[in-house]
């Protein structure tokens, strides 16, 4: 392995054509750059992620007990983990949790909410219009373009599969 | 015209007439900063990353105005004493360093090399003086963390994860004054001057990745270092100190490795700033640290007392620039970067 990887820099060194200098370093630079271990990193995703839903769960069951039914329920539970999120961006945590956490706290709502929210209190001082108004959706903005037109795409899909009356 | 002739070494170095002395350096460094090994040698150490002001941009300026009149403190002088001011930062169109230095009023040479730019306003700074063109001069830089992520990343509370060759942009501002005669200034008693200088060419070997700046940066150190052995008919051992600016873990191995395949071995005498400004596993800043300010206040408060007191007689200043812009990134660019050498040398 010690043997390949000083080869590989060797080549690089004392490669003439640019583009397959380029292509030997490149190669080399991913042997040599350290890595977050992908196992690792799914471990923690599926634990925070995984904290996050059940905390979700258990705000469903306390707004189902207090009366609401079970849409309403969902509905109010997106909307209180939303405010954590944005509360828990705010005061600087939300960060902290996702360096940790990763994908698991991108992937829940409240990862929707802290991208909106980050630019949110970045920009504002450039102003209401120029700061928070244009850039308040600088991360989240391709999950909306990309999510609202993947859902159109769909729901024509869906229309022309009951047209011919694949689905009913 | 000989005079003249003599100055020119080999392809792209130049080898002063008349050395320029370093008067002063100062460092004003951030509480990140300040609380890495380096903390105690810094001349201000500021626990407000906004110092009193109302953003990030504002902020850096107020760091280089303060590293600017602290040099002029350090070396017994007014504003009015210098001639010239070469400075510039990583914000779009220096913004930072002409609202930083307006109040100076001294007639200023604005450049832009990233992280190389204290290398590059010594290198400049040093050609005014030994030509006659100047006699002080002012080197000046700045970096602020959360200005660069800002620009170049994401806003400070956005959650996501640094990669590990990921490097943290020192919150700092450095300057240096350079000058013709050395009757003042803290370097009073050991004359430190800059004895050349290896002014470096844009490299390229392909690397996108700007969360692995180190490894982009490295074949430009390693062209510009390689070339001042050349042009000088030196080798490594020639300095105490090969100083990088901010190469980082994942650079400094690359470095290394590159010029031992030309036979150049500095494994022992290679010294990178965005290495030793942090301490990586308590501060948690992975590859190291970056930005223009990590070897202008590792070179005011570190290599400068080093010198000073003796420890180190010759050492090798380069800081390393990555000169992406945001637009580059986005379009897919590779990241051109580049490396100027500083030969500071305590006669």
């Amino acid at each position: 392995m010690a043997d390949q990887k000083k080869e590989s820099i060797s080549k690089v060194v004392q490669e003439q054509d640019k583009q397959k200098r380029n292509e030997a370093y490149s190669q080399y630079v991913k042997e040599n750059t350290p890595k977050f271990s992908v196992l690792k990193n799914m471990l923690k995703a599926f634990l925070i992620g995984g904290i996050i839903c059940t905390i979700g769960q258990a705000f469903i069951m306390l707004y189902t007990s207090m009366g609401a039914d079970k849409e309403t329920a969902k509905l109010y539970n997106t909307v209180t983990l939303v405010f954590l999120s944005i509360l828990l961006t705010s005061l600087g945590i939300y960060q902290k949790l996702a360096k940790f956490g990763g994908a698991g706290t991108l992937v829940p709502i409240t990862g929707f909410a802290n991208s909106v929210v980050a630019p949110a209190v970045e920009y504002k001082k450039e102003g209401q219009v120029f700061g928070i108004g244009c850039k308040i959706f600088t991360i989240a903005g391709p999950v909306i373009l990309y999510g609202i037109f993947t859902s159109w795409v769909l729901g024509l899909i869906y229309y022309i599969l009951k047209q011919v009356g694949v689905v009913s | 015209m000989d005079t003249n002739q003599t100055k020119i070494m080999g392809k792209q170095s130049l080898k002063f007439a008349n050395p320029p002395y370093i008067l002063a350096a100062s460092s004003i460094a951030g509480k990140k900063e300040g609380e890495g090994p380096l903390g105690q040698l810094f001349d201000v150490v500021e626990q407000d990353p906004l110092v009193g002001k109302q953003t990030w941009e504002e902020a850096e300026s107020e760091f280089m105005r303060k590293a600017a009149v602290k040099a002029l403190e350090k070396a017994g002088l007014q504003n009015s004493d210098i001639r010239y001011l070469v400075g510039g930062d990583l914000l779009g169109q220096l913004i930072a360093t002409s609202f930083g230095v307006a109040e100076l009023e001294i007639p200023m040479l604005g450049i832009f090399g990233a992280c190389s730019t204290m290398g590059e306003g010594m290198a400049i700074g040093s050609i005014l003086v030994d030509g006659g063109f100047a006699d002080k001069v002012m080197a000046v830089t700045s970096s602020h963390f959360a200005g660069a992520e800002k620009q170049f990343r994401f806003p400070l509370d956005y959650g996501n994860q640094r990669p590990y060759s990921a490097s943290w942009t020192v919150t700092g501002s450095g300057a240096v004054i350079l000058a013709n005669s050395n009757t003042q200034g803290e370097n009073m008693n050991a004359s430190i001057v800059v004895a050349g200088t290896t002014i470096g060419k844009i490299v390229d070997y392909g690397i996108k990745d700007s969360m692995n700046m180190g490894a982009a940066m490295a074949p430009a150190a390693y062209e510009t270092i390689k070339q001042n052995f050349e042009d000088f008919g030196i080798d490594p051992s020639y300095y105490d100190k090969i100083i990088t600016g901010d190469l980082g873990y994942v650079g400094q191995k690359i470095l290394i490795d590159m010029l031992k395949e030309k036979n150049y071995d500095i494994s022992s005498n290679h010294m990178d700033c965005g290495i030793e400004i942090f301490n990586q596993e308590d501060q948690d800043t992975h590859a190291g640290g970056s930005g223009c300010g990590c070897s202008a206040i590792t070179f005011g408060a570190y290599i400068c007392k080093q010198l000073r007191e003796g420890a180190w007689k010759r050492v090798l200043f380069v800081p390393t620039g990555a000169l992406l812009s945001q637009v580059s990134f986005n379009e897919g660019n590779t990241i051109p970067c580049i490396a100027h050498a500083v030969m500071v040398e305590r006669r």
